[in-house]
């Protein structure tokens, strides 16, 4: 169906059959002028840093004052092999795959119930869908705070846990580390992918819950046979994001521990991709190592999409 | 038509990224003779901040024809890479007064930096003013690309409330030797009376080995850099005896393993601090402070220490180079040199400050330590690759001695072994 545009006012109408030419290129100039300025964003804002991102990675470079005449020699796959080679950039991309280990599942199991349980009719409904979603529009700085309040070596956690408490403490400890931050960024951004579920729980048919009560379905078989397969598209709409968000993790290790510590056992590729082409200068490694990350994250995505799109 | 747009929008997005890369610097030589309104940039320092407005100030009154306007360094989470994103973008004010000698290396890689040197009078300045202590920030061409201006020598600072809360002799602190330093803080902790005797980032930035290992290696090497002649010096006797003694500290939880977020001496988390003497009038009105010099095997006394020294270096997108030369002779005058002094009770780089400022010390006693300090001080090498080299050692630190993962012998032989692999790498260029 179409809509006639080129008709008289108040005659507008509606056809089965194809618009002529002329309207069709009145359409295409006025889409064209709306999308123009999103199209011009992501040209200049992402396209552009891209390919001059890709261009840096084969190329040594560093960054220099205006004017300045400088050789940036083609050196081939010069830094992805030092990419490869660096024990650092294993141990970052080993923390990121331990981070969505733990993040991912926790976060589309969470988000789900929590969703599921604040859509049905409970009392002070309103609160908590908005407690949840409060730390998701806090500042990271303010959430890193309560953390270390929490989980600080001389924090309320292990005055409670007292002899029990692990040595060294959570977020030094090298092996708790990671799983902390990982906690952490589930409940920062739990309420977003809550609001993300209850917006496509809006779509689950009631007759399915009705006929499934009919057939003698409890809730908890309701939730695993409506509600599960009926948010799927969700649910690979949550997973790819957490996967991206997960993987671009910075602000997190950079507050949390110390930029990075314990000996690296919270560093990210991108903690490390600021390190080593802000800090230390090596602006080519640092893009060669975000190609890498670019491609680690549309590896994974795909793999999740297929693994929970399985069965559609 | 739509192909029309995609090729407009291209066309736009390489011109702006053009103009962008088509960024100008000013011609060298006009700019060596040119004089006019420059802007300089101070560190964010209180104190410092009151004597830098006053410098300008008094250049101002002076010369109405060549304004300077102070502004402390942009936002960052170090000065040195809020300058180095304003090198690149060519907005760098013509001088500031906080440029880290361990990353003058670098901007010169980056063509920031004006080489003080290629003045007239610029080594005879640079070199009159500061002594012998100058040579060691002398780049690897030879010349001078900052002007060392102001050092904050690192020593022991001490909560003396702490010290008589623990039992101890808050007036003679046994911190000398490494046996005493370590007993003094089993005590401190073991009393109760700190969480911590002495509370160091323990972070993996590049720039913390400097408040912890290198002022206690300045001191127990007699004074060696990290790295001479080409060669990393700490894989030795020396270097050995300081990381076994950093790694008590932690071992024994008398350092924590864990950030401070925030002044742990100040809030009387720690006992002790290694930090220099603009310190002393942070805490003036909150900590009882008292000053000892950083701990040796032998506690033998005229020991070195980390400079902690701070640069003024002009940049290569000031206009005015030569009214910002002047501004800089100004602001480093004996006469200035004293203000600063008197302002923040940082050192300003001359030999002999107790003789040169005689009414200073006479009325702040405790300084007089610092300056005493002040003629023994180490400087980081002033070699290619220098943050990749003190992130290399810090790695190995944060790995073998906060936390303990390989022995501290095997920690400093790896590091020496990829720091030649960098210094190599990096090649000398002279």
């Amino acid at each position: 169906m179409s809509v006639n545009l080129d008709a008289a006012p108040g005659a507008v109408h509606t056809s089965g059959a194809a618009p002529r030419g002329k309207a069709r290129r009145g359409l295409s100039r006025a889409g064209a002028l709306f999308v123009s300025p999103y199209v011009l964003f992501i040209v200049v804002v992402f396209a552009v840093p891209l390919v001059y991102t890709v261009w840096i990675s084969f190329h040594r470079f560093y960054f220099t004052a205006p004017g300045t005449d400088i050789d940036s020699p083609w050196v081939g796959l010069s830094n992805y092999r030092d990419v490869f080679t660096d024990p650092v950039v294993g141990q970052a991309f080993l923390n990121i795959l331990i981070f969505l280990v733990i993040n991912v599942p926790l976060t589309v199991g969470l988000s789900l119930v929590l969703a599921a349980a604040l859509n049905s009719k409970i009392r002070g409904r309103g609160f908590f869908r908005a407690a949840f979603y409060v730390p998701y529009v806090t500042a990271s700085v303010a959430l890193v705070a309560v953390w270390q309040f929490l989980f600080g070596s001389d924090g309320f956690v292990n005055h409670l846990l007292g002899s029990h408490a692990p040595d060294p403490s959570w977020l030094v400890n090298s092996h708790l580390a990671m799983p902390m931050i990982a906690v952490f960024v589930t409940w920062k951004q739990l309420g977003f992918f809550v609001m993300l579920y209850l917006a496509s729980l809006q779509n689950v048919g009631k007759e399915l819950y009705e006929a499934s009560a009919m057939d003698g379905a409890g809730k908890v078989r309701q939730f695993f046979s409506v509600t599960v397969p009926g948010v799927r598209p969700a649910t690979t709409l949550v997973v790819i994001y957490a996967i991206i968000t997960g993987a671009n993790l910075f602000s997190e290790p950079y507050l949390l521990t110390g930029g990075g510590g314990p000996d690296h056992a919270s560093t990210s590729p991108v903690l490390l991709m600021y390190q080593k082409g802000i800090e230390q200068g090596h602006p080519d490694f640092a893009a060669a190592l975000g190609v890498v990350l670019v491609a680690f994250v549309m590896v994974v995505s795909i793999a999740a999409r297929k693994l929970t799109e399985r069965g559609d | 038509m739509l192909r029309r747009t995609a090729y407009a929008l291209l066309v736009l997005a390489l011109a702006g990224t053009a103009t962008a890369c088509g960024r100008s610097a000013p011609d060298p030589a006009t700019a060596a003779e040119a004089r006019g309104p420059i802007t300089v940039w101070l560190s964010n320092n209180a104190q410092e901040v009151q004597w830098g407005r006053a410098m300008v100030a008094a250049w101002n009154k002076a010369h109405p024809d060549q304004h300077v306007t102070a502004q402390q360094i942009p936002a960052g989470k170090t000065s040195e890479e809020a300058i180095s994103a304003s090198i690149i973008a060519g907005t760098t004010a013509c001088l500031a007064f906080n440029t880290s000698p361990a990353a003058v290396p670098t901007f010169q890689k980056q063509n920031g930096l004006v080489p003080l040197s290629d003045f007239p009078d610029g080594e005879k300045y640079i070199a009159g003013r500061g002594g012998s202590l100058t040579d060691q920030y002398r780049s690897t061409d030879g010349k001078f690309y900052q002007l060392p201006w102001k050092s904050n020598p690192v020593m022991i600072l001490y909560n003396k409330k702490l010290f008589a809360k623990a039992g101890l002799d808050p007036e003679h602190p046994k911190l000398a030797t490494y046996k005493e330093f370590l007993e003094t803080s089993r005590t401190l902790v073991h009393s109760g009376a700190a969480k911590a005797a002495i509370w160091p980032s323990p972070s993996s930035d590049f720039f913390q080995p400097w408040y912890d290992f290198y002022p206690a290696f300045a001191a127990q090497s007699g004074g060696k850099q990290l790295i001479e002649d080409g060669k990393p010096q700490f894989d030795s006797a020396a270097g050995r005896q300081v990381a076994a003694f950093w790694r008590t500290l932690y071992a024994e939880k008398l350092a924590p393993q864990e950030q401070y977020p925030g002044d742990s001496l100040n809030d009387g988390k720690a006992a002790m601090a290694t930090v220099g003497p603009w310190a002393v009038a942070a805490y003036k009105d909150s900590v009882d402070i008292g000053v000892a010099p950083v701990p040796t095997a032998d506690g033998g006394s005229g020991k070195h220490s980390f400079s902690d020294e701070k640069s003024a270096a002009m940049f290569s997108a000031c206009e005015n180079r030569a009214t910002a030369w002047d501004v800089l002779k100004f602001a480093s005058s004996a006469a200035q040199d004293g203000k600063f002094l008197e302002a923040t009770g940082q050192m300003p780089m001359r030999e002999d400050l107790t003789a040169k400022y005689p009414g200073y010390f006479a009325k702040n006693p405790m300084y007089k330590a610092f300056a005493d300090q002040a003629e023994r001080v180490v400087e980081v090498p002033n070699v290619p690759g220098s943050i990749d080299i003190w992130q290399t050692f810090r790695d190995e630190w944060t790995k073998s001695v906060v936390f303990g993962r390989e022995s501290t012998d095997t920690g400093l032989r790896k590091a020496s072994s990829d720091i030649t692999g960098l210094l190599n790498e990096y090649g000398d260029p002279s």
